[in-house]
């Protein structure tokens, strides 16, 4: 089989060589579209790639670490990258290296290029990978397409492909990719065109944007958008969006620049261009008879067919849904900009608000009518702000990510998650907080004896210990993780004194400095050229600002719970003492709301399983946290558990929630069930230089209170009881 | 802690796609592995194999019947660092006798028929192992341990 082959030549390839998009371009070559002038690198290059450079069981260790089916997304995000740094960092096998260098040897020139999957499986009638498979744009020489194709292939095991597959039903195995090297087209004007619209099956649609598609495509920019009669071409309705700015070449790549004035003003089609993209978008269904989703571009008048593939949506519309929520697991740097934006400068100001608004409001002094109505207005602002935190903060997690690729494009690190330690001691609120506790626990330590004089729980504390206490409290309230176990500010405080004295019985945990972190900083920087700096600084600060705020949100998030708190702690407190009326029924509706509350917790742990026969001996999971601990291990099944942890126990639980990370410094090492290397178990760890594993399977039901448990932070491992033990 | 009905199954349809295991013993504290052609009883109590009485595996029993058996699904391609099961089996070895030879010796040939002239010979033990736990390691490095007998 050929390794390179010219878009002309095509013709008779089968579909498994060169791939779904590439059939395409050639049939609309012969049929004389306009296409961009291209090769093919075929499948061949692909498995010679992954044989030669031992690569296919690496991927298979890195998938089955745990059954698929159960991995979540950050697990599979973690295996992804993994992946995409081995197919980075592998070296081209030489006689592949010369044959690809031969084969695009005639085609290379100096104009820029677009490299591009084309998976045999994308772009059919029954499935579309369309945005899950990586493009290059504005690529030059041989050497930098080499690694773009290389890029490509690593997209196969993209988190958002993988997922893909997942739900197709297929073998997320049984995988091959083709990869287009096409000429750069650069229109004034692209977009999409369907010759049938996704959504209703009388009407066809086009949708544009100056400049080139890319931002379109993942979302940064809003295009016009054309209804058109599927029958006579009539348009419909013209939705015009506000355009403030399109995507051009840059230097390497693409970014986002800002429209002139003029160019906002005007849509960036005129009305016979709009028939004219239609009319491409019909014949093309005609000829490959089906409805097609055209891409396009308008260069100099020429109307170019960058690909086209079948619509599968009319008949499927869940997997289109789904398509496009693992495409929406990636977000450009201009997006994520935009949403630090209105995080840091918004949001998070507005939610500071709303928790001092609510800590002056005298809830003593309210009648019990009034009270009703603060826990319902309290009730209305948690609301509010759980799904904020869904649908913004949590998306903003994807920052952490794109630093981490952009840093394992730019640097090839050996290994795929030493980005992270760019990351660690960002100020943190939640580090900030176990600082004070400290603090605590220091003046505690100066009064040793007091542990021993009044028993493991002294009710009455002297002052110059009291006072601090109660200003902690006051500052970063309840522990959420109590919540229902009675008297909350009362159980607070006990636990809060039994932590205390624990951990002044040791010496204080301390949080290593990462020594390496400016070499890795300048590093990272001297990978990229002068013009191409800001945006290496620019990616590492939305890093930065993500990871900082995947954790600081949980506090916020925390802090409003507490507000909350208070307002129906005193409604509990007035419905205990007092009769029964029409005013108290109204706060004991408003309590029973709060009850049912959204809340921002994680999934329910994996089902227990029952049978005590079977013991694991050796667990893997994913290494989160690099290090070695043994231990016993503190098993957290419920809030009430946590409280037991004594220093140099080794924390299994089912997830490191916010509002448990007080408890950190005191164990020797941490196994979560929940999976994920920047989930914020894993965060909090690595602060601390503990030994963490996380996704480790049923962790909960399969490891007890008081076992000896070694972390291997290193290689992901969690080993239970003593090696002699069998005998 | 989980139920052990899948843990069971595993090593069962691992014995069952194995003929042949390692068996190591030991001889004055020095280890000895040898391979030999086991079968076993569905409820994985019992795993027992043929040697000569003349054999080096037979002394060291003799000497010290606690043993070791590797039994596990290798294909020596590169899958298995991923597909590959094993199963480590411990227990004590005795030579069986009278009915219960008779009985695991007719088992035996069903799963070893080509070795009928091998265990009809009057110089060949039948040896039981009394199995106490089953070690059974998959996807790399997933341990999990199933307690047969105390």
């Amino acid at each position: 089989m050929k390794l390179v082959i010219a878009l002309s030549d095509i013709r008779d390839a089968p579909v498994a060589w060169v791939g779904g998009k590439a059939t395409a371009l050639a049939r609309m070559k012969w049929a004389g579209v306009p296409v961009p002038d291209a090769v093919c690198v075929t499948s061949e290059a692909y498995r010679l790639f992954v044989s030669e450079g031992g690569l296919k069981e690496r991927i298979l260790m890195e998938l089955s670490r745990k059954p698929f089916a159960q991995m979540r997304w950050e697990e599979v995000w973690d295996a992804a990258l993994r992946i995409r740094n081995l197919f980075l960092t592998t070296p081209w096998p030489p006689h592949l290296y010369a044959a690809l260098a031969e084969g695009l040897n005639g085609f290379l020139d100096e104009r820029p290029l677009v490299v591009r999957s084309s998976c045999p499986g994308e772009d059919s009638a029954e499935s579309s990978f369309a945005g899950l498979h990586e493009s290059y744009v504005n690529v030059r020489g041989l050497e930098a397409t080499l690694e773009r194709i290389k890029g490509v292939w690593a997209s196969l095991w993209s988190d958002g492909a993988l997922l893909y597959r997942r739900e197709l039903g297929g073998d997320v195995h049984l995988s091959t990719m083709a990869v287009i090297v096409q000429h750069l087209v650069t229109g004034e004007v692209s977009g999409v065109g369907f010759s049938q619209s996704p959504h209703t099956s009388s009407e066809g649609a086009v949708e544009a944007v100056y400049g080139l598609n890319q931002g379109l495509v993942d979302g940064t920019i809003e295009p016009d958008h054309w209804r058109l009669d599927r029958e006579t071409g009539a348009v419909l309705e013209h939705r015009e969006p506000l355009r403030s700015s399109y995507v051009g070449p840059d230097s390497t790549g693409v970014r986002a620049f800002p429209l002139s004035g003029a160019k906002a003003q005007t849509p960036p089609l005129m009305p016979e261009e709009v028939t004219r993209i239609f009319e491409l978008a019909c014949r093309l269904e005609r000829l490959f008879g089906a409805a097609q989703d055209l891409e396009w571009t308008l260069a100099k008048g020429t109307l170019h067919a960058l690909q086209s593939r079948p619509i599968t949506t009319l008949d499927s519309g869940d997997s289109s849904d789904r398509n496009g929520l693992y495409q929406s697991l990636h977000r450009s740097y201009e997006n994520l900009n935009a949403l630090r934006e209105r995080i840091e400068n918004h949001l998070l100001p507005e939610m500071v608000r709303a928790v001092d608004d609510m800590a002056e409001a005298p809830l003593l002094t309210l009648s019990d009518r009034d009270l009703a109505e603060e826990i319902k207005a309290r009730l209305e602002v948690n609301e509010r702000w759980v799904q904020v935190y869904w649908t913004e903060f949590i998306p903003y997690a994807h920052g952490i990510r794109l630093f981490g690729q952009v840093y394992n494009d730019a640097v090839k690190p050996e290994d795929p998650f030493e980005f992270t330690s760019l990351l660690t001691h960002t100020p943190l609120m939640g580090m900030a907080r176990n600082r004070r506790l400290n603090e605590l626990a220091e003046l505690f330590r100066t009064r040793g004896d007091l542990g021993q004089e009044a028993g493991r729980n002294p009710i009455h504390l002297p002052p110059e210990l009291e006072e601090p206490l109660t200003a902690y409290i006051d500052t970063y309230g309840a522990f959420p993780w109590l919540e229902g176990e009675g008297s909350r500010s009362q159980q607070t405080r006990a636990s809060l004194v039994t932590l205390l004295f624990e951990m002044a019985r040791h010496p204080p945990a301390s949080e290593p400095t990462i020594e390496a972190a400016p070499q890795l900083e300048a590093q990272f920087l001297g990978c990229f050229a002068e013009g191409e700096k800001a945006y290496a600084r620019g990616v590492l600060a939305l890093g930065r600002s993500s990871y900082r705020l995947r954790d600081d949100d949980n506090i916020y998030m925390g802090q409003l719970e507490t507000q909350l708190l208070r307002a129906v702690d005193e409604g509990r407190k007035r419905l205990e003492e007092g009769h029964e009326d029409t005013v108290t029924a109204q706060l004991r509706d408003e309590i029973e709301r709060f009850g049912i509350r959204s809340t921002i917790k994680s999934a329910a742990s994996d089902t227990p399983v029952g049978g005590p026969v079977v013991k694991a001996r050796q667990i893997m999971g994913q290494p989160a946290g690099q290090g070695m601990a043994q231990g016993r291990a503190r098993v957290i099944r419920t809030p009430k558990d946590l409280g037991g942890l004594k220093h140099g126990e080794i924390l299994v639980c089912d997830v490191v929630e916010p509002n448990m990370t007080w408890a950190v410094p005191l164990a020797a090492g941490i196994v979560e069930r929940r999976g994920g290397m920047l989930i914020h178990g894993a965060i909090i760890a690595r602060e601390y230089g503990l030994p963490c594993v996380t996704g480790v399977p049923d962790a909960t039901q399969r490891i007890e209170t008081g076992d000896r448990v070694t972390v291997d932070g290193y290689l992901g491992m969690v080993i239970l009881g003593e090696s002699t033990s069998v005998f | 802690m989980t139920h052990p009905t899948p843990v069971v199954e595993t090593i069962l349809s691992l014995f069952d796609g194995q003929q042949l295991g390692v068996l190591s013993t030991h001889c004055k504290g020095h280890p000895y592995a040898s391979l030999v052609a086991f079968a076993y009883t569905d409820d994985l109590t019992r795993l027992f194999f043929v040697t000569s009485r003349a054999t080096r595996k037979y002394d060291n029993i003799a000497a010290d019947d606690r043993v070791a058996m590797l039994i596990d699904s290798r294909s020596n391609q590169e899958i298995d660092f991923h597909e590959a099961r094993a199963v480590t089996v411990t227990g004590r070895v005795h030579e069986a006798s009278g009915d219960e030879a008779a009985t695991l010796k007719e088992r035996y040939l069903i799963r070893h028929p080509f070795l009928k002239n091998f265990v009809h010979a009057p110089t060949c033990a039948l040896m039981v192992m009394r199995v106490q736990r089953c070690i059974l390691v998959e996807q790399f490095q997933n341990v999990t341990e199933y307690e047969v007998a105390p």
